[in-house]
């Protein structure tokens, strides 16, 4: 049996498929990862995430440490109480160990990590945390509620008290702030605007519950992985790994190469990738005709004996088709050949990014 | 526990057959496998007149999550498929064993369903791989 969520009760009364995910037992769907899809894209639906990872960062060296840590630079939020930044934590040679969001709390910073790479992530950063004086405290207590959506926002103000109304109130994109014992974050991972609520575990239950009946639709990893695949979002350990560069995963906007004496890890390496030029990138690759682009089929390039492959395929149900990320040779042109099923089939190249707020943009 | 029709026989890769009462086979898949499949999106059947053979891929159902092939529990020539499958694919989760029916089959030989699994012998397997 896998870790559980402070919800795992209420998933089972609700009819949630429960599927093992990253060592946890969370729910894949409640019925149907398409409907859940389009709730979510056209009215407000809301995920447990629970299982992801919330470590607080303390100690004078807070803000060096994650300055060395991480890609990006926490130096970007300074000033900006509550802002988010999104963040690769790279290896000495330049692969992802994972990636994640960092909140800057004033004289602390919060960091939310995936669940699937938990253990490796603490031993990394309590690695490099021996040489600063930072204290790093995981946060299991909290359970995580991802309400996402063009309703999400309102129907959620209408469920909690004028406090936190006024919290929401004052959010911008990207950005979170503690209200009481919650914290609420206008982030996600679906390309809809929405909350990402952490709260103690043993108000998650009710809190769900009361989301369920003003008719936020419990959705499931199913959904999630549809939704956040067609606004072009990586998911670890497809679109990148520790084997992966930044540079190849549509990561390089998170690389934060000024100031050039910030020293971080694996910026020595990146420079030189830069300097050498890109060998592979990230593209979205779009197929209209039947057929369902999937993880791991080989993708060939005119003029390239390289292949690329495909990192996260799935059918799209906002566009009616099948859409996937795929890792090429950076020689890649407007289509390309992926082999499915045995049969070479031609498919366009886009730009990795299909869906947002509710709107195709292909 | 997923619906297992008495009446039908099965492969263990989760096809059924029904023998209709002009003698023709219709084959669908089970309750099981669009459960394990989830939300169906494409539904590639055999042409009508075309012939399919146990053993030999039939067809393709794709859902969002996976691909699968589809046989057939009876060898013979294809003389209809539900072309409703085309724009509704989501009737196979609905109805696995009545509107979600994939093709029918004029068989060569009857006596070929006797290899298939009859319904206690499915549900045997089912419960095993649990």
């Amino acid at each position: 049996m896998g870790n559980k969520t402070a919800l795992y009760a209420t998933h089972q009364a609700m009819g949630g498929k429960l599927v093992d995910f990253g060592g946890w037992d969370m729910p894949l769907h409640y019925g149907s990862q398409i409907e859940e899809h389009h709730k979510v894209r056209q009215h407000a639906g809301m995920f447990d995430v629970s299982h992801m990872t919330v470590i607080d960062v303390t100690g004078t060296d807070a803000k060096s440490y994650l300055q060395y840590l991480l890609a990006n630079d926490v130096a970007k939020l300074d000033s900006l109480y509550g802002k988010a930044l999104y963040s690769g934590m790279l290896t000495p040679e330049g692969g992802v160990i994972d990636d994640l969001i960092v909140y800057n709390l004033g004289d602390w910073y919060r960091v939310v990590v995936n669940c699937s790479t938990r253990e490796k992530d603490l031993a990394w950063m309590n690695k490099i945390a021996a040489n600063y004086n930072v204290t790093l405290t995981e946060r299991a207590e909290l359970a995580m509620i991802a309400i996402q959506g063009p309703q999400a926002i309102a129907i959620t103000k209408s469920l909690v008290g004028s406090d936190k109304v006024t919290v929401i109130d004052q959010l911008k994109i990207f950005q979170g702030l503690p209200a009481g014992d919650w914290f609420i974050g206008r982030t996600g991972y679906t390309g809809e605007d929405g909350l990402e609520i952490m709260l103690p575990n043993e108000q998650a239950a009710e809190f769900w519950n009361a989301l369920a009946n003003a008719g936020v639709a419990p959705s499931g990893l199913g959904a999630r992985d549809t939704l956040r695949l067609e606004a072009g979002m990586n998911l670890y350990g497809h679109e990148m790994d520790e084997s992966v560069s930044p540079l190849a995963a549509n990561m390089g906007w998170t690389i934060a190469w000024q100031p050039t004496e910030r020293d971080f890890i694996g910026r020595t390496v990146l420079e030189e990738q830069k300097a050498a030029g890109k060998l592979h990138k990230l593209v979205g690759l779009v197929l209209r005709e039947r057929g369902v682009l999937r993880a791991e089929q080989v993708v060939s390039v005119d003029g390239s004996d390289e292949k690329g492959v495909i990192t996260s395929g799935t059918f799209s149900p906002s566009l009616g088709y099948s859409i996937a990320l795929a890792r090429v040779p950076a020689a890649i042109g407007s289509h390309c050949q992926v082999e499915m099923r045995g049969k070479q089939v031609t498919v366009e190249v886009v730009a990795p990014n299909f869906v947002r707020n509710g709107k195709a943009l292909i | 526990m997923s619906d297992i029709r008495k009446e039908l026989k099965y492969l263990s890769s989760h096809e059924w057959a029904r023998v209709e009462e002009d003698g023709t086979v219709t084959i669908g898949i089970t309750d099981h496998a669009q459960d394990a499949l989830g939300d169906v999106v494409y539904v590639e059947t055999p042409e009508v007149g075309s012939r399919v053979a146990v053993g030999e891929e039939a067809g393709v159902v794709e859902s969002v999550k996976a691909a699968s092939d589809i046989y057939t529990l009876v060898s013979g020539e294809v003389i209809a498929v539900n072309d409703a499958l085309q724009d509704a694919p989501e009737t196979v989760n609905s109805s696995p064993y009545d509107d979600g029916w994939f093709f029918r089959v004029k068989p060569d030989d009857l006596s070929e369903l006797e290899e298939a699994l009859d319904a206690a012998d499915y549900r045997d397997l089912l419960e095993s791989e649990e």
